[in-house]
């Protein structure tokens, strides 16, 4: 084997700049996004009032906090809490199976192939994606204020939360329906039921599902703190014991949370696993 | 699946024991799929029962409470007329200046609270992927710290950091960061888990340390997917900060959480249409550069 001698390495220089030194352009470039976001990032550090002092007086205040906290205990309360738990669960259940129910002829609508006019279908999507620019507790927020505290407000406001979102996703794997099954059908002499039944559904179905599994588990996480505008669940309990400093129970209901989002991933992520496999793969 | 009736007899006619096997396989498989069928449905339909009634949901309250809902969101709606068109607007917007300084709040909580999350993330994600660390013990800590900040609901950690760091946007960055960091630290340690070995085996034949291990192995090949996941979970924080501000962690929510509560309908339109226009701005900007810098990671890896 040969070394790289000195003149090898100028020759190198001499055919290809690029390779040791980046056009001054390019460097300036790179500096100037840098600093733009250290700028960015120091006037936002300035705006939110975080100097060293809060963080340190914070952070004693949250030891102080953690050491209330421990040993998590559940007070008289286990039974609310088990009770408030699964009135989470049925409104995550309840309010996933509403979005995705009424998000099927929306997704028809939003697809491509069915809907074929070039704007109507952009401005749908459009429409569709609008939606997820308000977050969960705010829909919360105001079904309770519409239709008054309880689980109710919490089943709507996860509905109308996930209905638009499902709407795309529907439209997205109703669009990647592959044609070659639906002809495969129509050639044997299928119904347009047949088609439907046997080439179109088989391919959308389990795609459908693995999304619906997938929002439960996110609608799981999310339904434990509706309860903190008042739209039932465990999230009521928990802002309670935290406004009464009990942190006790407070760290007990965390805990209670914590293990059943565990439990809620581990079953349905096995579930979606399964479905996945079921999939024909497009 | 009736359709196959007549072609059968001539196709069986030379192995007719094979064909009876065949169609007893064949009813076999068929049952057991309807039998998993019918107990899924079952399973099913006893959750939703389940469900119905542990969140008190009944078709009565829901024929009350849909007219209801839909007159609520009516009548947050302002009137408009077109000859007035110009005075209309600026009555609904009246607040225009004081909600846009929330937004910019809401949108630095969101910028400033993804990178800290982003660069505890990137700490933690090297001792949480399977193939760099060789000490299963540092590796199960790592992940499931990651794991423990990434389920704690925001919304938690604010209403505890409120009460630690005091009312106002610095609780929610911090709320923001800690649940970044669990879950882009999640999502890095995967993509660490995916990089090529080969430039990791040389700069290790090199002489090369753990930390230059990483800096010069791993994160070359993961920077453009961290960028990526870095955008979209910006995109995710800013609507998660316009909550926030429900419990007292600063931006946008607090506002919108006094209109809700005082009946200030036209005020709930204006600052939701606000919220929607930002975060589809936000969204679209960050989709065009993420799918930049996917192609640009494409084109390398070719």
């Amino acid at each position: 084997m040969s070394t790289i001698t000195h003149g090898d390495l100028a020759r190198l220089r001499r055919t290809h700049p690029e390779l040791f030194s980046r056009p001054l352009g390019a460097r300036l470039k790179t500096w100037a996004l840098w600093l733009s976001f250290v700028a960015a990032m120091a006037f936002g550090l300035w705006w939110v009032d975080a100097n060293p002092m809060r963080i340190v007086e914070g952070l004693n205040k949250l030891g102080l906090l953690v050491r209330l906290m421990i040993p998590p205990h559940p007070g008289g309360g286990l039974w609310d809490y088990v009770h408030a738990m699964a009135e989470t669960l049925g409104m995550a259940f309840l309010g996933t199976v509403i979005a995705a129910v009424l998000a099927v002829p929306l997704g028809f609508l939003g697809a491509k192939n069915v809907m074929p006019n070039w704007l109507f279908h952009f401005g749908l999507r459009r429409f569709y994606d609008g939606f997820r620019g308000i977050d969960g507790l705010v829909w919360a927020l105001i079904f309770v204020s519409a239709v008054g505290l309880g689980p109710f407000a919490g089943v709507l406001a996860i509905a109308v939360g996930d209905l638009m979102i499902f709407a795309k996703l529907f439209a997205e794997a109703i669009e990647n329906v592959e044609n070659k099954q639906v002809d495969g059908v129509r050639a044997a002499g299928g119904s347009r039921t047949h088609v439907m039944r046997l080439g179109v559904f088989p391919q959308v179905f389990p795609v459908m599902m693995s999304h619906v599994l997938y929002f439960f588990e996110s609608n799981v996480r999310s339904a434990t703190i509706l309860g903190i505008v008042g739209a039932g669940g465990i999230g009521l309990q928990l802002s309670d014991r935290i406004r009464i400093n009990n942190w006790q129970e407070a760290a007990f209901i965390i805990l209670m949370i914590l293990v059943t989002v565990a439990v809620i991933d581990y079953i349905s992520s096995r579930i979606r696993a399964r479905l996945i496999d079921a999939a024909p793969r497009i | 699946m009736t359709t196959t009736g007549d072609t059968q007899g001539s196709f069986a006619a030379g192995r007719p024991e094979r064909l009876a096997e065949f169609e007893q396989r064949f009813a076999q498989e068929r049952r057991t799929k309807r039998l998993w069928s019918v107990l899924q449905v079952a399973l099913f339909t006893v959750a939703l029962a389940a469900s119905i009634v542990v969140s008190d949901f009944n078709l009565g309250g829901l024929m009350n409470g849909l007219p209801k809902a839909w007159n609520y969101i009516a009548g947050t709606l302002p009137s408009l007329a077109f000859e007035t068109l110009g005075a209309d607007l600026a009555e609904w917007y009246w607040g225009l200046r004081f909600w846009l300084r929330l937004l910019l709040e809401t949108i630095l909580m969101g910028f400033v609270g993804t990178v800290l999350g982003g660069v505890v993330a990137l700490l933690l994600c090297f001792p949480a992927s399977r193939n760099l660390v060789d000490n299963t013990g540092i590796y199960f800590v790592a992940r499931r710290a990651l794991e423990f900040l990434r389920t704690v609901p925001e919304l938690v950690f604010a209403l505890i950091f409120v009460f630690a760091f005091g009312l106002g946007p610095f609780a929610g960055v911090l709320a923001i960061a800690v649940h970044t960091a669990g879950a882009l630290g999640k999502l890095f340690a995967e993509v660490n888990e995916n990089v090529d070995p080969r430039p990791l085996e040389g700069i290790r034949a090199a002489g090369g340390n753990w930390p230059m291990l990483m800096r010069l192995g791993v994160v070359p090949q993961a920077l453009p997917n961290y960028a990526s996941y870095l955008l979209l979970r910006f995109e995710i924080n800013v609507r998660g900060a316009s909550a926030l501000g429900i419990v007292g962690a600063g931006g946008i929510g607090q506002e919108l959480y006094v209109a809700i509560r005082q009946f200030e309908y036209t005020d709930i339109s204006a600052i939701m249409l606000l919220l929607i226009a930002t975060t589809s701005i936000i969204d679209i900007t960050c989709e065009t550069i993420r799918h930049r810098l996917i192609g640009q990671n494409l084109q390398a890896g070719h």
